[in-house]
């Protein structure tokens, strides 16, 4: 093996720090992450037959028993469905984020990451950026198949995009608790079940999968103001699938009444608090 | 003045656990300084306190002229570390390992993309340099961790075990990429556990165990604190076993007692007076009619430095354990 260095004179580093300091490490960060899903093309596939399977099970399984508006028209619950099933879709990605940044504090980058003179949030947003990236194709995929077994919208295209953002929003929302679930534990596998497990109560208990109207008087206040809950019925609105529907809160629940801006607010205020518990995680963690 | 790397009264405690308890450092620029203890000494803390990876409970740290303490991003720059398992993507390939790493320390894409390049080179990694590097040997993936960590051509560099886990060969092969760092002029602080690395790298050595230093000086001056010479016998008889003895206690330092390993045919004893001394052993063994298979003069080894220093050997396995996960934690 040849000399190793020529001389030990550190080289002069480009200017860093600062916003634009920290996007561009963001960046660098992301650009792995992306090249890692490339590589692990499997991850991408199997995250989606989940959502396909629920899409067409629900669809076909519970359509025409479940009664949306006093009316059990299968068409009716398909467009009833489909926000919720894209919304909990988005919320995996904090089991991913969860999984990927366990990983990497097992096998040691993180510790190196931490001896870089990189902005300290850089490793944490470039890996729920790259998650955003994976939701949106996912979500296009499972569009595709609702488009398929007869989800339709009824709105101009561009309301139709601004609840596909809002449900953007609220996948990005969640991989900042995905990325905190991932520093707090162990290895990948618990990040994995960390991150899945309680997204089962939370997704149900909510105005997803059935009118709430059905629910004990507890529940409805508990799925009414589920920040879920808000952005499924954002999405629901601005795809126009409201056929049948009771749009009005059942237990006059602020964020029923008000469903775009409670999601917006909902998202912002969670990407705000474990954005700050998971950095600040960050800075202290060690594997 | 300060080495390149300086600690004075470093403390750090998890728990119950003090995995440094008031440990001092000065490695002078362009040195090595091997740090040795066996596991759960507190070396891999020592290292974390200096690479701003943890922050010490008390105490002062400088590298590189830079207090740590105070401005951790500072040293980040001047620093590169190599950890004990190789800390590369498994999933990127190794040219985009080291870019990846070098836009990180803030060099332009086409600088980090030319300095892969060099390295990789450097490596002997231009091969495989467009395969994931999930694909590279243990030798490999360790070339490709120490090149991450030359990136920047760090002046101050530490490694914790750099050579743990590897095969004879791959370690020959890293110390040789070790030896020509340091011969550039960079300081390197190396934890280890094997003694024979410690010799054959460090210029200085120091001996932490439960988190204190509990010797230091040049690999020679340690070996001669601990004791002298001492000549080892094998005779080709077991019957000789006990004229040999006979004769040896003769030849004992300071009328000091012989070892007598009964199935390996094998007798020690501390001497003084070197190859002069083993030619009258010879000699006297000679006209006792006793066949010998082997003589030598053995000086002692790091290994019996360590042992006398901390009452157990450096890679054993008994202190192991929690005190480590602790130190790692």
């Amino acid at each position: 093996m040849s000399a190793a260095t020529e001389t030990a004179k550190p080289m002069a580093p480009v200017a860093g720090g600062g916003i634009a300091g920290s996007v561009r490490d963001s960046l660098v960060v992301a650009k792995r992450n992306l090249i890692r899903m490339m590589r692990i093309p499997e991850m991408v596939i199997f995250g989606l037959i989940q959502p396909i399977m629920f899409v067409v099970l629900f669809t076909y399984v519970f359509g025409g028993s479940i009664s949306v508006g006093g009316s059990t028209d299968p068409q009716l619950y398909r467009e009833f469905l489909m926000a919720g099933i894209f919304a909990q879709t988005v919320t995996f990605a904090t089991a991913g984020a969860g999984a990927g940044i366990a990983d990497d504090m097992h096998k040691g980058l993180i510790d190196r990451f931490r001896s870089l003179p990189m902005a300290r949030g850089a490793v944490l947003t470039g890996r729920t950026l790259a998650d955003l990236v994976q939701t949106a194709l996912t979500l296009v995929v499972l569009a595709v198949v609702a488009l398929l077994v007869g989800w339709r919208t009824h709105e101009p295209f561009g309301k139709v995009l601004a609840g596909f953002a809002l449900l953007l929003l609220l996948g990005y929302a969640f991989s900042w608790i995905g990325a905190l679930i991932g520093l707090s534990v162990r290895t990948p596998e618990a990040a994995t079940s960390g991150g899945l497990i309680w997204l089962f109560p939370l997704t149900f208990i909510s105005n997803a999968f059935v009118p709430v109207q059905g629910m004990p008087a507890f529940l409805q206040h508990v799925a009414e103001w589920n920040p879920f809950s808000a952005t499924v019925q954002a999405a629901r609105e601005l795809f126009g699938n409201t056929a049948g529907q009771q749009m009005e809160s059942v237990t006059g629940a602020w964020p029923m009444e008000h469903p775009v801006l409670a999601s917006v607010l909902w998202s912002v205020l969670i990407i705000v608090v474990f954005r700050t518990l998971a950095v600040r995680k960050y800075r202290s963690a060690t594997a | 003045m300060p080495g390149a790397i300086y600690a004075e009264g470093l403390v750090k405690h998890f728990g119950d656990v003090k995995a440094l308890d008031g440990v001092d450092l000065d490695v002078p620029e362009g040195t090595v300084l091997g740090l040795l203890g066996p596991n759960g000494a507190g070396k891999t803390t020592a290292v974390r306190c200096l690479t701003t990876l943890l922050t010490p409970d008390a105490g002062k740290a400088v590298v590189a002229g830079t207090d740590v303490l105070k401005h951790p991003n500072e040293v980040r720059r001047s620093i590169g570390l190599s950890g004990q398992f190789a800390a590369v993507d498994e999933y990127l390939t190794g040219r985009e390992n080291l870019q990846m790493v070098g836009q990180l320390y803030q060099m332009s894409a086409k600088a980090a993309k030319q300095r892969a390049g060099e390295l990789l080179e450097q490596f002997n990694l231009a091969d495989a340099a467009d395969r994931p590097s999930k694909t590279y040997s243990g030798g490999m993936r360790r070339r490709l961790d120490l090149a991450a960590a030359l990136v920047v051509r760090p002046p101050v560099m530490f490694m914790d075990e750099p050579t743990t886990g590897l095969d004879p060969r791959n370690r020959q092969a890293l110390w040789e990429v070790i030896k020509d760092l340091v011969g550039g002029g960079t300081t390197l602080l190396l934890t280890t556990q094997y003694l024979e690395e410690a010799d054959n790298l460090a210029h200085d050595i120091c001996v932490i165990d439960h988190g204190r230093v509990i010797a230091r000086g040049t690999s020679d001056q340690l070996k001669a604190q601990t004791g002298g010479e001492r000549v080892e016998v094998v005779v080709h008889e077991p019957g000789h076993i006990a004229t040999a003895e006979e004769v040896l206690r003769g030849f004992a330092k300071g009328g000091g007692g012989t070892t007598v390993e009964e199935h390996t045919r094998k007798l020690t004893v501390p001497v003084t007076g070197g190859a002069k001394l083993l030619a009258e052993v010879i000699r006297e063994l000679d006209a006792r009619g006793i066949e010998i298979d082997d003589i030598g003069l053995r000086r002692p080894t790091l290994d019996d430095v360590f042992i006398s220093l901390t009452g157990h050997a450096a890679e054993a396995e008994d202190t192991a354990g929690d005190a480590e996960k602790e130190d790692t934690k």
